[in-house]
């Protein structure tokens, strides 16, 4: 088997007095594409921020290429995990431009070949070099959302968190982030984290998926069992019939 | 058929900007019977644009103008304001999208119910209370005197939704106006909102507009559909006929979709100069 990129041990994760995670154990294998699904409340957006540190309060393992995780803040961390935010009309800073916000983590890390980085990097995720200088409110939203990946992937990392990454935008818009996400993937071999309620999405960018409800893993399945239907579980077959799927026996 | 619910001729939709007036819709016209139409488009497509112009909901600075723009034999152009709020939650009423937004946050669901139905007709309170419980329990929310008595806050986005669909559908209205009613809510609430809806509506013989830019969405809910872009209407069909749609437009909507059985490589992507150009012809 090939290198495990994520490793999730008993993971609880809880807000204060409210246990919102309990004991959510899988593995993402290096270069794989894994999606949580789930309806809202159910915990999957809280195991990405427990994972690149934004949720402190956990207990069990969490490791990223091998490397344990912390409670605290970790710079070097940063540099093989990134996220990516659901809603590109809240996650870039208003009042810098997209160079700025993209030589940001560049500077914060030493990183040196600044300006060539940033253009590469506009290059990678299909935007025009004029859009460099311009503020987010200049930017539609599907071009925010390609920012906001760029901001992720400046650092190099290995593994991205995608949360809900399209569900804010237009379908011909989701349809040109999906195929960059994929076509990223391919290039860069990263390997994706990525919560989501849209099972379609699933098929088109996964392999494999863990249906949550509640805080816990109902299932966790091939992509192959959500495309033909075939989902085991009765939480997951109604949320499957719920995005309009025809059941197969399972 | 007896003669249309909505008629509307040349509905156009006008913005002033710093570059000149901006046409937003763009003298669309439709009718409607006692059924169920959805609307589809992207954002900017003006398609909410379209649900407020039919309750005169536009403000200032923005303008509506029409040939003909009638509700029932009512001329709704030519309505003063008052006429028109005699209209608006009675006759016609709309959903919005996100009950977040849409709910008065300092009053409880019930009394919010109650005025949308004591607005426009007076009733002992005895009554007044049963209809609203009635009400909550036909958008289907359990104990629905316990939820009478919540604020919106203590309730979810799926039962708010609910709560906004009591309040509209109370005064027992001849035409539901839904503006994207399902969007803030998870998949599987979604379908639970659609079904009261739906049966409703068709309960009643009410007329539907749904408004959504999710094309699967309309296509299950709807009798008829319009697709719109960038203020025109481009393509008119049965929903069961949509897979059969022409326009190029409509067509790249519909491939720019994932399946469920999603094996392409790549999703094709908008080609938007390929009827751009055409406008006009």
């Amino acid at each position: 088997m090939t290198n495990t990129a994520i490793h999730l041990e008993n993971l609880s994760i809880s807000y204060g007095d409210t246990a919102v995670v309990h004991d959510v154990t899988f593995d993402v294998a290096e270069g794989e594409s894994f999606a949580l699904v789930g309806e809202s409340g159910s915990g999957k957006s809280t195991i990405l921020k427990a994972i690149s540190g934004l949720a402190p309060d956990w207990t069990g393992t969490i490791s990223v290429e091998g490397k344990a995780r912390g409670h605290a803040p970790d710079r070097a961390f940063a540099e093989t995990c990134q996220m990516v935010f659901q809603d590109p009309y809240g996650s870039l800073h208003p009042r810098k431009t997209v160079d700025t916000c993209l030589a940001e983590p560049l500077a914060i890390h030493g990183i040196g070949g600044r300006d060539s980085r940033v253009k590469d990097m506009l290059a990678a995720v299909g935007l025009d070099q004029r859009f460099r200088f311009r503020f987010p409110h200049q930017l539609s939203g599907g071009q925010r959302q390609r920012v906001a990946i760029a901001r992720a992937l400046m650092l190099e990392p290995r593994v991205l968190l995608l949360d809900e990454p399209t569900s804010a935008l237009d379908v011909s818009v989701q349809a040109e982030i999906l195929n960059l996400l994929k076509k990223l993937r391919r290039e860069q071999g990263l390997t994706y984290l990525m919560v989501t309620h849209n099972l379609p999405v699933v098929s088109f960018l996964c392999d494999r998926l863990a249906v949550m409800r509640y805080g816990r893993v109902v299932e966790i399945a091939g992509v192959d069992a959500l495309k033909s239907g075939r989902l085991s579980e009765p939480y997951s077959r109604e949320l499957y019939a719920a995005s309009g799927g025809t059941l197969q026996s399972a | 058929m007896s003669a249309p619910l909505l008629e509307i001729d040349g509905l156009t939709v006008t913005f002033p900007t710093a570059r000149g007036p901006v046409d937003v819709v763009k003298g669309i016209s439709f009718t409607l019977g006692r059924e169920r139409l959805g609307i589809v488009g992207e954002s900017g497509s003006g398609k909410s644009m379209t649900g407020r112009a039919i309750l005169r909901l536009i403000r200032k600075p923005g303008k509506v103008a029409a040939r003909r723009m009638t509700f029932d034999g009512i001329d709704l152009l030519s309505r003063s304001e008052r006429q028109m709020r005699d209209l608006r939650g009675a006759r016609i009423s709309m959903v919005m999208q996100d009950p977040k937004f849409s709910l008065n946050p300092v009053m409880t669901v019930g009394e919010q119910i109650a005025e949308a139905l004591v607005t426009h007709k007076k009733l002992p309170r005895r009554e007044l209370k049963e209809r609203v419980l009635a009400m909550l329990e036909a958008v289907r929310i359990n104990e629905p005197s316990r939820v009478a008595d919540l604020y919106p806050h203590e309730v979810s986005g799926g039962m708010g939704q609910r709560i906004m669909i009591a309040m509209m559908l109370i005064p027992e209205p001849d035409l539901l106006i839904a503006d994207e009613p399902t969007s803030a809510l998870d998949v599987s609430v979604q379908a639970q909102v659609l079904d009261i809806i739906d049966d409703l509506v068709t309960g009643k013989g009410m007329g539907l507009i749904l408004i959504s830019h999710d094309l699967n969405l309309v296509s299950r809910y709807c009798d008829r559909i319009l697709v719109m872009n960038s203020g025109e209407i481009v393509e008119q069909c049965k929903a069961s006929d949509l897979h059969k749609a022409k326009h190029p437009y409509t067509r790249g909507l519909i491939a720019a979709m994932p399946r469920m059985d999603e094996d392409r490589d790549e999703l094709p992507v908008l080609d938007r100069s390929t009827w751009t150009t055409g406008a006009g012809t």
